[in-house]
């Protein structure tokens, strides 16, 4: 087995009485995409900004590779890229200028084109985050994960409020990250998007986890269980038709 | 990239070098820091002008044959109206057709004694003439304690009756205001919206430290206003006359004091930030404090026009201190420690301010 990157033990965060986080242990492994599912208020991104040493825990242990949350938070820090749901951008500067930026709070040197060119924006490194589309401003969150060559990097819904196409755009540099040995923490809301992109899953309700695996297997065992649809599944879905009929190419001008 | 030392600096420069490009593309901060002032100067300029004139009655019995009288009578902003009506002087005085009564007398121990007497129906003209007059005699005195330096440098320290203008109380008036809504407005509005737009909260995954996040956007917000605060005083110098008595020097303590009092300004800015909850509650907490000291520290009026009752409340605000060490600085060629009981104030403001700033300050 690879080692993990990731080791949550008995995880608990309470906001005075509110529990979000009610003991939850689990760990990530080397070069996996992990996916974290749950309904709203489930406790996701606390768990996460945890992780990122945004957030500090009321009990438990965190480790990322190897290093403490509590000890250790400016070496984790540099060795993770964040990408925080519905988050923006210093205000009135360009996207190149933006790059530089978090260059300088990283203490690394980079080359914004390069970058830019990994999520496709090379052509929009002189416009502002405010003027991009919904789907550029997540490739653009996602592309500042990656200045400091980060060996993890979380990403809370990256997805949501994205149309079908800018999607499956998403997904595509994903996987691109992921093959690069990059592990990838997200959050989604959406099944298909975690049974696509996900190597395991941990399905977490209340604040506690109560199943983790891999899609496949979470489906086995429940169809084992003697679950059955109650509709007919057609070999195709309605997005199936969708994308089928608009195409995959995106529209974000 | 693996083992180098991180360098907070460098990482609080590059955000000092983002925020202040930000700053030079957003409007309304060249706005509020160049152009209100520059139209305040500009139409108090002209306003003013040449026509301000200051008229002044010599005593009868005045020594006349002194050279302070010399001084003030070939001023251009002083008349001195020979041949007046000496039985009604004072009821002229106090109707304010003229501005001020002087008396010049020579003591037995061979002191000059001036007695000035002002009226509070031109207050502002009397506090002009009080400055000119104090500039003589304090240059004489100082003259006459060097008294066993050679003749010829004697020379070199006389003033060649410099000429008070309006633009001369107006300019420090408005580059004092001009700083403090930037240290006000600016710094509230960027720290309210970086909050908000959960830009401070992308930082802190970065391993800059919070402190550097503070001091590199104010050092920004400190080069802009140097910047803007040299626009203002050299436009003011080279169209309007505006008087820089040392020159150079003279600009240049200028701009120390203006960066001193920035920083406490600052401090204003973060206690705003911190007390609004967004962005739309900025303007009225933020009016709160600049629009008292925007009318009140002696910007357009001097203090002394004010009703006694509420010279106290313009004596208690730091812009009034910074407006008046100014014009020591610009007019009367203070250096920066000889208007130290100012800064000493405007300190003790900052003290103040800052300490509240560190309780209210929200990150998130």
């Amino acid at each position: 087995m690879k080692e993990n990157i990731i080791e949550v033990k008995n995880l608990v965060k309470k906001y005075n009485s509110l529990v979000a986080v009610d003991g939850i242990s689990f760990n990530v492994r080397v070069g996996e995409v992990f996916g974290l599912l749950g309904p709203n208020g489930a406790g996701k991104t606390t768990t996460l900004e945890i992780m990122e040493t945004l957030r500090d825990k009321t009990s438990g242990e965190v480790f990322i590779n190897g290093l403490s949350v509590d000890e250790n938070q400016n070496e984790i820090k540099k060795i993770i890229g964040i990408q925080l749901q519905a988050a923006g951008f210093y205000p009135n500067l360009y996207l190149n200028e933006l790059i530089e930026l978090f260059a300088g709070l990283y203490n690394v040197y980079t080359d914004p084109d390069e970058l830019l060119d990994l999520v496709d924006l090379r052509d929009k490194k002189n416009s502002k985050y405010k003027e991009l589309s919904g789907g550029q401003k997540q490739r653009f969150s996602v592309c500042t994960t990656l200045i400091n060559e980060p060996k993890l990097i979380f990403l809370d819904e990256p997805t949501t409020g994205l149309d079908p196409q800018a999607r499956r755009n998403l997904w595509e540099l994903i996987k691109r990250i992921k093959a690069k040995g990059t592990t990838i923490m997200l959050t989604t809301h959406y099944m298909d998007e975690a049974e696509i992109l996900c190597d395991r899953v941990g399905i977490i309700d209340h604040g506690n986890i109560i199943a983790i695996d891999s899609p496949d297997n979470l489906i086995d065992d429940l169809v084992r269980s003697g679950f059955e649809r109650p509709k007919q599944v057609k070999l195709a879905s309605l997005e199936d038709v969708f994308i089928n009929l608009t195409g995959h190419s995106i529209r974000d001008v | 990239m693996k083992n180098i030392k991180y360098d907070q600096l460098r990482a609080m420069l590059s955000l000092t070098k983002a925020s202040l490009k930000a700053l030079m593309r957003n409007p309304s901060a060249v706005v509020f820091n160049l152009v209100f002032p520059l139209i305040f100067i500009l139409v108090f300029g002209f306003i003013g002008g040449s026509s301000f004139k200051i008229d002044v009655v010599f005593e009868k019995n005045s020594d006349t044959s002194n050279h302070i009288y010399k001084e003030l009578a070939e001023s251009n902003t002083i008349t001195i109206i020979k041949n007046p009506d000496y039985q009604n002087v004072f009821s002229d005085l106090e109707k304010g057709r003229i501005d001020a009564v002087i008396n010049i007398e020579n003591s037995p121990s061979g002191q000059q004694i001036i007695s000035l007497k002002t009226t509070k129906a031109s207050p502002e003209r009397g506090s002009i003439l009080k400055m000119i007059i104090s500039e003589i005699v304090s240059k004489q005195n100082l003259a006459f304690t060097e008294a066993k330096t050679p003749k010829t440098e004697l020379k070199e320290i006389e003033i060649e009756g410099r000429k008070f203008k309006t633009i001369d109380f107006i300019l420090p008036g408005q580059l004092g205001f001009s700083l403090l809504s930037a240290g006000v407005f600016g710094t509230a509005f960027i720290f309210i919206s970086l909050r908000q737009t959960l830009v401070l909260k992308r930082f802190f995954a970065t391993p800059v430290k919070k402190v550097y996040i503070i001091l590199g956007e104010s050092l920004s917000r400190l080069i802009f206003s140097i910047f803007t605060s040299i626009i203002i005083i050299l436009l003011g110098y080279y169209i309007f006359g505006f008087t820089l008595v040392n020159g150079f020097v003279t600009l240049l303590n200028m701009l120390i004091l203006s960066v001193i009092a920035l920083i406490v300004f600052l401090g204003f800015g973060f206690v705003v930030s911190g007390i609004a909850k967004n962005e739309s509650a900025v303007p009225p907490i933020a009016n709160l404090i600049t629009l008292p000291q925007f009318l009140l520290a002696g910007t357009f009026f001097p203090i002394s026009n004010f009703p006694e009752w509420l010279q106290p409340v313009s004596r208690a605000l730091p812009l009034t201190y910074l407006n008046e060490a100014l014009r020591k600085i610009s007019f009367e060629g203070a250096g920066i420690f000889d208007v130290w009981k100012d800064i000493l104030i405007m300190l003790i403001w900052g003290v103040v301010i800052y300490s509240v700033a560190v309780k209210v300050f929200k990150w998130e």
